[in-house]
């Protein structure tokens, strides 16, 4: 098991990390997930040994790693851009973390070379060992950083935006690739990404990062479905902010009364519920139900878009069915009633 | 070039860029082999095996053969240190790497004659110790060593920097140690940088006049180097002799440039290689 204990580190004044905890069990694929300048580059480079933390613990196999050098770590590092050795051939390149090897830690070179060849085949690269990284497409040159990590058998994969740099394709078949490898492989990873759907796809675990702090870890199900603070419910999917006030345990949003769901995010005042597009449900207008006017009408593919207008110039935008649309015969301008399948209500957010 | 550009302009520019050439170029270096060879070839060698020459051309080459390989240890050091590691008192390690670019040599020799002459700081306990750095050998490689240090270090730490830290990084968490990522990547990296920066460092060396000037003394046959023969000759108006030395000093610059697009020819597909990322 991999673990960290509040961690902080200072870049100057800005404060990367702000008491940091966290724990990757092992076999585990773990994405931690954020904006730009959310903390999670800095924190995998300090699991690597590449950043020292100004506070806090690193621990490895129960083992206090804190102190102990990068290269002592038995870490294997995918860097953003790949990081390949650029005058050196794809098969140097996969063997440099055992050619770098003193003494008895060395293996024969046929072993190096037998491993080299097995790491080849396992990425799909068995043709391309003798080129250089100059010559490979960007699917390519991150599979033999993929391999050159894994030559050193790790006992932790760390994967910095592993498909950042990718098109969308590539990016799409690499992911599910990876996540096969690791189920195959049976590795303790840790990836970082800013892309929701990746952390969401490929993960077991997802650690939503903000401003230096973790925000929530979940499996990506409990991450979407019960996002724990307004900024996991931002960031994760789409959804709808709407300003209410809070009353008796219930919140009221233009017409609409809902019942506040946990207990710890009452109180009294104002505060802003969040729906996602596809937990709001549209009727034909009945009386007793609130009533919206569609103002815009989307069609993408099997989804209708909505965008809806509450009383008090709310808007809402909602999600349906192509079925339930034509079911409803909406149209610009037409009435709608509605209900809310799910909510989260947020006190003084 | 834009292909759009009128034929009329496109062969002005290449005609003036040519002519500047010439001018500027090609028309001195004729000149000069000219001069030496104006008495015949008969006359050129015998001003060239003649022993004061050839005494400032074996210094000369001794001299290039200390300097250049200190420097290429003090540039890849520096270069290594500015462009991979972040220290407090950086920039100004930059600014007094650049330091004998804006000093005038002159001044660079006259900083090792405070130094190192009789009234310098220096002079007394060296001349206790009946070590001559003045007037001698080490002043002059001294004087070398300080107006030709930036050379490498300049070339290298824009490449590095260009370059980043993540190819080390790398090497460090494959189980490399500092020492063997040098060796093993930023060196290989950087290799034709350093060519580079060697070849300008050893054409500098050879041709330094200012500052060895000061600090030589100009002892025939002892302490002048080929450039400070040159003058002296010139100045005994030995015109054969002073642009036979002269021509050579020329022809060891030429050569230096062409065995590095030599080189650079045939290793071009490697090069592109390293420059891309």
């Amino acid at each position: 098991m991999i673990e960290v204990q509040n961690i902080t580190k200072h870049f100057g004044a800005f404060r990367a990390l702000d008491n940091v905890s966290l724990q990757v069990p092992k076999g585990k694929l773990v994405a931690l997930l954020g904006p730009s300048g959310s903390g999670k580059t800095t924190l995998l480079r300090i699991l690597a040994g590449l950043d020292a933390p100004d506070h806090g613990r690193v621990i490895l196999d129960g083992i206090e790693a804190t102190e102990q050098k990068a290269r002592d770590r038995g870490i294997g590092f995918v860097f953003q851009h790949y990081a390949l050795f650029r005058h050196m051939t794809v098969a140097d390149n996969i063997a440099f973390g055992l050619t770098v090897r003193k003494g008895k830690d060395r293996p024969p070179r046929a072993e190096i070379d037998r491993r080299v060849a097995a790491l080849l085949d396992l990425v799909q690269l068995s043709g391309l060992a003798g080129r250089y990284p100059t010559q490979l497409s960007g699917g390519q040159r991150q599979r033999v950083a993929l391999a050159r990590a894994l030559a050193v058998e790790p006992r932790l994969l760390l994967l910095d935006e592993p498909f950042g740099a990718l098109d969308a394709q590539v990016r799409k078949e690499l992911r599910r690739w990876l996540r096969r490898l690791h189920d195959e492989l049976g590795l303790t990873g840790v990836f970082v990404t800013h892309d929701q759907e990746e952390a969401l796809e490929v993960a077991d675990e997802v650690v939503v990062m903000n401003k230096g702090r973790i925000e929530q870890i979940g499996t990506p199900a409990e991450i979407y479905d019960q996002p724990a603070t307004p900024f996991v419910y931002r960031f994760l999917g789409n959804v709808n902010s709407l300003p209410c006030a809070i009353h008796d345990g219930r919140a009221e949003i233009a017409g609409l009364s809902l019942a506040i769901e946990a207990p710890n995010s009452g109180g009294e005042g104002d505060g802003i519920a969040f729906v996602r597009p596809h937990d709001v449900e549209l009727r034909p207008p009945a009386d007793g139900l609130p009533r919206a006017v569609v103002e815009q009408l989307a069609i993408l593919g099997p989804v209708v878009r909505a965008d809806l207008l509450l009383p008090g110039n709310i808007s809402l935008e909602v999600e349906l069915t192509r079925e339930q649309h034509t079911h409803l015969s909406l149209a610009k301008g037409s009435s709608v009633g509605l209900s809310l399948r799910r909510a989260r209500v947020f006190a003084g957010a | 070039m834009r292909r759009d550009e009128s034929p009329l302009i496109r062969w002005l520019l290449i005609a003036l860029a040519l002519g500047f050439l010439g001018l500027f170029l090609v028309l001195p270096l004729a000149a000069v082999l000219a001069q030496a060879l104006g008495k015949g070839t008969g006359a050129y060698f015998a001003a060239l095996t003649q022993p004061d020459a050839w005494a400032s051309i074996r210094l000369t080459l001794l001299v290039a053969a200390i300097a250049v390989p200190v420097n290429i240890g003090f540039g890849l050091a520096a270069s290594w240190a500015i462009a991979k590691f972040d220290f407090r008192g950086k920039s100004l390690l930059i600014s007094l790497i650049d330091l004998p670019f804006s000093v005038s040599p002159v001044i660079s020799g006259l900083v090792f004659v405070l130094l190192f002459g009789l009234q310098g700081w220096f002079g007394e306990t060296l001349r206790d110790h009946n070590i001559r750095v003045l007037f001698a050998v080490p002043g002059i490689v001294l004087a070398t060593m300080f107006v030709t240090f930036p050379f490498v270090a300049r070339e290298l730490i824009p490449l590095m920097e260009e370059q980043g830290r993540e190819e080390e990084e790398a090497a460090i968490v494959l189980g490399a140690g500092g020492f063997k990522t040098f060796l093993t990547v930023t060196l290989p990296n950087v290799k034709w940088g350093l060519l580079h920066g060697v070849l300008l460092c050893n054409a500098r060396a050879m041709g330094e006049f200012g500052a060895v000037s000061v600090v030589s003394g100009h002892i025939r046959g002892l302490t002048n180097t080929m450039p400070l023969h040159v003058e002296i000759l010139y100045n005994e108006y030995d015109f054969v002799g002073a642009f036979a030395v002269a021509s050579l000093l020329a022809l060891l610059a030429l050569l230096t440039l062409v065995a590095k697009s030599a080189l650079e020819w045939r290793l071009r597909d490697e090069i592109a290689a390293l420059r891309q990322s």
